[in-house]
């Protein structure tokens, strides 16, 4: 047998998102057609049969995230993918999956535009309605990628927390790194790290299915497995009946908000370039992140102490990793195809030592390296503040 | 000899769990309940191997109350889920229950493409003809001119047949009883958890607190009744006129076909797909 050896190949970012879940052991996707995303259907549709999965095209996107739910109860991992309308209509059934504390992951290659917008430009207009989409007070986890490498990575990764902290996370990608082929090298299946939720290790008469562990997080029984259980959209005591009781109420609450709160440094993922001895430094993620390490590096070679805080992880927002340098740095400049819904973020942990200086971009074309540039330069110059 | 209520109760409910149950006395839902049951026993399913969920609704409480796999999910959704749990477990036996708003308002385009695309899956649907738990608005099933809390001038809009909606959709099984036909209810469950592919049993029930009352028709045992006298079986429906069939239930098989059902046909699929990639 010759050993299996790690191949160079040109993919599109929905191509590595299919790699990153099969990968991660995803066995299971429902999905409706949407631009940017419907390539991780099609080639999940040839590939996961394959793999003993399956691949089932929906209705909408109501019934995909509710089929991927189902497959999740039985101890399949699953996904889906969509773009902003089709997000917009898995909402309901994403505050089940936190609620009933469901793993799966929810890919949304975001467009331009509210309502049909813009099908075919980048953006990143979806960011804060990632976080909040859903009613009521709610944890999710939410990424964001910025490449090829990323898609593929950050996937896996996903998987991995929604198994971990038994929650939905959403991955959000843009039409740009969606459809830009790049070459990677990709790490073969077994040289991929893969988590799997945590199993009732007690006999089934003594299984309580949301009573917590240490973290937080109540081992899951599969449907079919003996463990027979109930899983319910109301609010719901530690057997997993609904219950009105006050106690109750506020136990289910602050558990759920509490499990990932415990998990911040497992969870909270950026990646710092040059921030050392930055004193000034931009924030910035998905395709975005591209242009402004260009920046960063341009504005090095012109003597600008510029650096980049690139972050993967959106939600819960990495409050801790970004303080230092809010204190260390006199402004950071915060680009977005948006018109500022991170920048909100960098505002709101501010403590008012360092300018935020938003740079937004809406007109369904990517921010440049050169826009980013004279950014910094104005800024080091201290002519904007 | 049909198994005892107490040995039902006994086997199948989660006892000192959760009980007592939300429903009103005398409410349609426990009749359909117990007629779940007795087909299930009847069939002699493992508990472990069933899965029933719902979407909500009065209809939808009736699996927190069961010692099976249980699931309550979103108004309208109960289909969506049942799909993803039967093609990641075909071993599971999946039973959506619901009510008629569930399943034919905001769950309504849910319902007719399970139809179409024939899993293996039995859908049990409560028709009340009324939103319950919500306080009696009309639903999909309202009859015309009926008085409800959003139609006090009476329901202008037309109610649509859930069992006609199925066959025309393409269901495997369809069939129709009512709370007062409690056994035939029994035994169309057990036909539709048999039968391969997608199985819709409609069960017309009664809410005397919601609607009953409001439309004179009076209590639990005055609709009952009511069913009684308005329910003909196919097979007399079959001889009777347009005319005369106004107003009446037609109760028994209303269609029984065989297709590919889809969960079988997606094993194909794997080993081409398998064949396929070895073969590369
Ligand atoms: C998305 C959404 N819309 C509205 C509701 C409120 N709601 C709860 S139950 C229900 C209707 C129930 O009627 P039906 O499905 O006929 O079931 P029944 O209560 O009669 O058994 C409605 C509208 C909801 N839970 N979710
Ligand atoms: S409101 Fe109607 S459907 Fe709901 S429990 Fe009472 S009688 Fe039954």
């Amino acid at each position: 047998m010759t050993e299996a050896k790690r191949k160079r190949c040109l993919l599109q970012g929905n191509e590595a998102i299919v790699q990153g879940a099969l990968a991660a052991r995803c066995r299971f996707f429902a999905g409706y057609p949407i631009t940017p995303a419907s390539e991780i259907a099609e080639q999940l549709s040839v590939r996961l049969p394959a793999v003993n999965g399956t691949f089932i095209q929906m209705e909408d996107e109501i019934a995909s995230i509710g089929a991927v739910i189902g497959a999740s109860l039985t101890g399949v991992k699953a996904m889906t993918a969509t773009s902003g309308p089709g997000f917009s209509l898995m909402q309901e059934n994403l505050g089940f999956a936190c609620a009933a504390e469901v793993p799966c992951v929810i890919v949304n290659v975001m467009r331009g535009g509210p309502s049909t917008g813009l099908p075919t430009s980048p953006a990143q207009g979806d960011v804060q309605m990632a976080r909040w989409g859903t009613h009521g007070d709610h944890p999710i986890i939410v990424l964001a990628v910025s490449s090829v490498l990323d898609s593929f990575t950050i996937t896996v990764k996903a998987f991995n927390l929604a198994e971990k902290y038994r929650i939905p996370v959403i991955v959000l990608s843009d039409e740009v790194v969606a459809h830009t082929r790049e070459s990677v090298e990709l790490p073969l299946d077994s040289e991929v790290k893969v988590v799997n939720r945590i199993a009732p290790g007690m006999p089934p008469d003594w299984y309580k299915p949301y009573e917590a562990d240490t973290r937080g997080v109540p081992p899951m029984a599969s449907f079919g497995d003996g463990y027979r259980h109930h899983v319910t959209g109301l609010v719901h005591d530690q057997d997993g009946f609904p219950t009105q009781n006050p106690q109750e109420v506020e136990k289910f609450h602050l558990r759920l908000s509490m499990k990932i709160t415990k998990g911040l440094s497992d969870i909270q993922l950026t990646k710092k370039f040059h921030m050392d001895d930055a004193e000034l430094f931009v924030v910035a993620y998905g395709s975005v992140a591209r242009s402004a390490m260009r920046a960063v590096e341009d504005a090095r070679k012109a003597g600008i102490k510029a650096g980049l805080l690139q972050l993967i992880t959106l939600f819960p927002f990495p409050r801790r990793t970004l303080t230092p340098y809010l204190q260390q740095c006199h402004s950071v400049l915060v680009p977005e195809l948006n018109l500022g819904q991170i920048s909100r973020e960098v505002q709101r942990v501010n403590q008012g030592q360092c300018a935020v200086v938003k740079l937004n971009r809406v007109d369904g074309r990517l921010i440049t390296p050169q826009q980013i540039y004279n950014r910094l330069v104005k800024l080091s110059a201290g002519r904007v503040s | 000899m049909p198994p005892s209520i107490q040995a039902l109760t006994h086997k199948y409910f989660r006892h000192n769990k959760r009980f007592p149950h939300v429903w009103c006395p005398g409410c349609g839902n426990g009749i359909v309940m117990g007629a779940l049951l007795r087909a299930i026993t009847r069939l002699d399913l493992e508990k472990d191997e069933i899965v029933l969920a719902s979407g909500i609704g009065c209809s939808g409480r009736m699996p927190t109350y069961l010692d099976f796999n249980t699931l309550h999910t979103t108004h309208g959704r109960a289909l969506t889920f049942a799909t993803g749990i039967k093609l990641a477990n075909p071993a599971l036996n999946v039973v959506a229950i619901m009510g008629d708003g569930d399943a034919t308002a905001i769950g309504g385009n849910h319902l007719i493409h399970a139809a179409r695309r024939n899993l293996n899956l039995t859908a049990i649907i409560i028709n009340n003809s009324i939103y319950g738990m919500t306080g009696g608005q009309y639903s999909p099933t309202t009859p015309f001119g009926s008085t409800t809390t959003t139609s006090v001038y009476g329901h202008i809009e037309h109610a649509f047949s859930i069992s006609e909606l199925a066959v025309t959709a393409g269901a495997a099984f369809v069939a129709r009883s009512t709370v007062y036909h409690a056994a035939l209810a029994d035994q169309l469950i057990e036909q539709a958890m048999i039968k391969p592919g997608f199985a819709v049993v409609e069960i017309i029930s009664n809410c005397h607190v919601q609607y009953g009352r409001r439309n004179k028709i009076g209590n639990a045992i005055d609709m009952l009744t009511s069913f009684k006298e308005q329910a003909v079986t196919v097979k007399k429906a079959a001889t009777m006129e347009e005319e005369e069939l106004q107003g009446k239930i037609t109760i028994g098989v209303l269609a029984d076909r065989d297709l590919p059902v889809s969960t079988d046909e997606y094993k194909r699929i794997r080993e081409q797909a398998r064949s396929k990639q070895e073969g590369k």
